[in-house]
């Protein structure tokens, strides 16, 4: 039986990444590399130990904007991919600028929506949005298509409604291609957030960084890094989590 | 007097494959009787299949008409119970949901449905896997799964696509013994698709023989052995007749 998680972290890539924490402290100790170039783990540590109130108050900002828009672009791919694969002429005149819209960099898209929508959460959330909605739209558009006819035409043999093929056939082999596009637009969306943030805001990760890096505080740019990481991996767990929730049937694959 | 179930009138169709035409049956005619059991019994590849889907409504024939009880369907998928010949079972779903979908799409309860399909495992060999998902199963049982899902199909009409063919010999034996047992107290019209003469003989009242592609039925004989019909029957003097007939028959066609 596959267990949850077992394609994560394990204990030995754990235990190099202490290995590595610990050889960065005891360079940095015995080089005399000074702060403000390459922090030691210990220093980030305290760093997030002394700004606890603080930290929190940005990561809270972040994780709202990251996750409220991660919400609004599964909403968004789920009703666009519906409608593309219902009528092919939306698909075929769609999914090309889909793939276009792809090559426009979000750090030229983030100042735009600053200058549009001010500094508040709005641009930050559209910023997340616009990151997420691809990888979304796209795993479940190729979802849609893989769909086997051939269970859907056994079904209508068997006189059964649209809802009832929806339920038994096309959501259930849509899943697993919803859950991998969701675990990339989950990792986008706190990078998504970081970045707008980045760029203009008044509270969040990204604007934290930006002022520690001006008062050459690098311990503490290194501990949002690390807020960053720690949040962007926790939300990439919870979605593994609810993906062995929602498909019991891969479970059994791996005998 | 004369009151045919099903009727194929003159059916010819075709595939278009890489821009050439394919044709595929070639004015197809056979008749099945009220509970009668015909078998069309041919080669691969001589469009056995695509007749079948065209009756379940799932393709359209280029040419001739489809009539069930007296009226045409042009096209229209009638509730049957149509097995197609690959075993097409939910992967997402156990096999005790798999066999009560018939059941389960008509509207009977969850409960009531199980319950009529536990009773029936012990026949298909199938007791004791009713919570496996069909990749849990071997090749034999999942086509028994969705043999047992096709006889829950409440429809007048049975269609079976080459239901024993990734069978050992010793279960299929014991089904077709099954299926003439159930079908003698149900007395449902069955057409039968099988490529293999001893099983067309034992089982049916009526066999077509069709041709290798395109498809045309080349002979319809009748077999009138005594039923019920014991194993042993297969050895009979009447039976070798019949097999000396059909074989000649398919001979002639291959050459
Ligand atoms: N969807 C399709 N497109 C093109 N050719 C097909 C298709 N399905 C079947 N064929 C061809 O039609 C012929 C008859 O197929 P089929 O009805 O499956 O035969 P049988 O069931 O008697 O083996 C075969 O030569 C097959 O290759
Ligand atoms: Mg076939």
């Amino acid at each position: 039986m596959k267990k949850w998680g077992s394609t994560g972290a394990n204990l030995s890539s754990l235990a190099f990444l202490l290995l590595l924490i610990i050889v960065w402290e005891l360079t940095g100790r015995a080089m005399h590399i000074p702060e403000y170039i390459v922090p030691a783990p210990s220093s980030i540590l305290k760093v997030l130990l002394n700004n606890m109130p603080l930290l929190w108050l940005h990561t809270k900002t972040t994780f709202y904007a990251a996750s409220m828009g991660l919400v609004i672009a599964v909403i968004f791919a789920i009703v666009l991919s519906a409608f593309m694969d219902k009528v092919k002429i939306i698909k075929k005149t769609i999914y090309p600028l889909l793939v276009i819209s792809q090559t426009i960099p979000i750090i030229a898209l983030a100042p735009i929506m600053i200058i549009w929508f001010g500094f508040g959460i709005l641009p930050k959330v559209l910023v997340v949005v616009l990151v997420c909605f691809f990888p979304l739209a796209v795993n479940l558009i190729d979802g849609l298509e893989n769909v086997d006819q051939e269970l859907v035409e056994l079904l209508q043999v068997m006189k059964a409604g649209p809802w009832r093929i929806f339920k038994s056939v096309q959501m259930p082999s849509v899943l697993p291609y919803f859950f991998s596009g969701l675990k990339i637009a989950a990792t986008y969306s706190v990078m998504g957030a970081v970045i707008a943030e980045w760029l203009g805001a008044s509270a969040g990760l990204g604007i934290y960084m930006t002022r520690a890096m001006h008062s050459f505080s690098t311990s503490s740019f290194f501990a949002a890094i690390l807020i960053v990481v720690v949040l962007s991996m926790g939300l990439f767990k919870l979605i593994e989590l609810l993906a062995w929730l929602f498909m019991p049937w891969n479970r059994v694959k791996e005998e | 007097m004369h009151n045919p179930k099903l009727v194929i009138k003159e059916v010819s169709s075709s595939y278009v494959h890489h821009g050439r035409e394919l044709p595929v049956l070639n004015a197809v005619s056979l008749h099945v009787e009220q509970g009668e059991f015909v078998s069309l019994l041919g080669p691969s590849g001589s469009g056995k299949s695509t007749l079948l889907k065209i009756i379940a409504g799932l393709l359209r024939p280029a040419l001739g008409t489809v009539i069930l009880n007296g009226k045409e369907l042009n096209g229209r998928t009638v509730k049957m119970g149509y097995m197609p010949q690959k075993d097409l079972l939910l992967p997402w779903k156990s096999l005790l949901y798999n066999a009560a979908l018939p059941l389960l799409v008509q509207g009977t309860g969850k409960k009531e449905a199980y319950g009529r399909v536990r009773k029936l495992l012990p026949v298909f060999g199938l007791e004791g896997f009713e919570n496996c998902y069909p990749s849990q199963l071997s090749g034999g049982m999942r086509q028994r799964a969705a043999l047992l899902r096709t006889v829950l199909i409440d429809s007048e009409v049975i269609l079976l696509d080459e239901p024993f063919g990734a069978l050992d010999a010793l279960t299929r034996e014991r089904l077709q013994e099954w299926l003439l047992q159930i079908w003698e107290q149900f007395k449902r019209s069955v057409l039968f698709i099988t490529h293999s003469i001893d099983e067309a003989i034992y089982l049916s009242d009526r066999i077509y023989m069709i041709s290798e592609r395109p498809g045309k039925i080349v002979l319809e004989q009748v077999i009138s052995l005594p039923r019920p019909r014991a194993r042993d029957i297969v050895t009979s003097p009447l039976f070798t007749e019949y097999k000396q007939i059909l074989m000649k028959s398919l001979a002639n066609e291959s050459i």
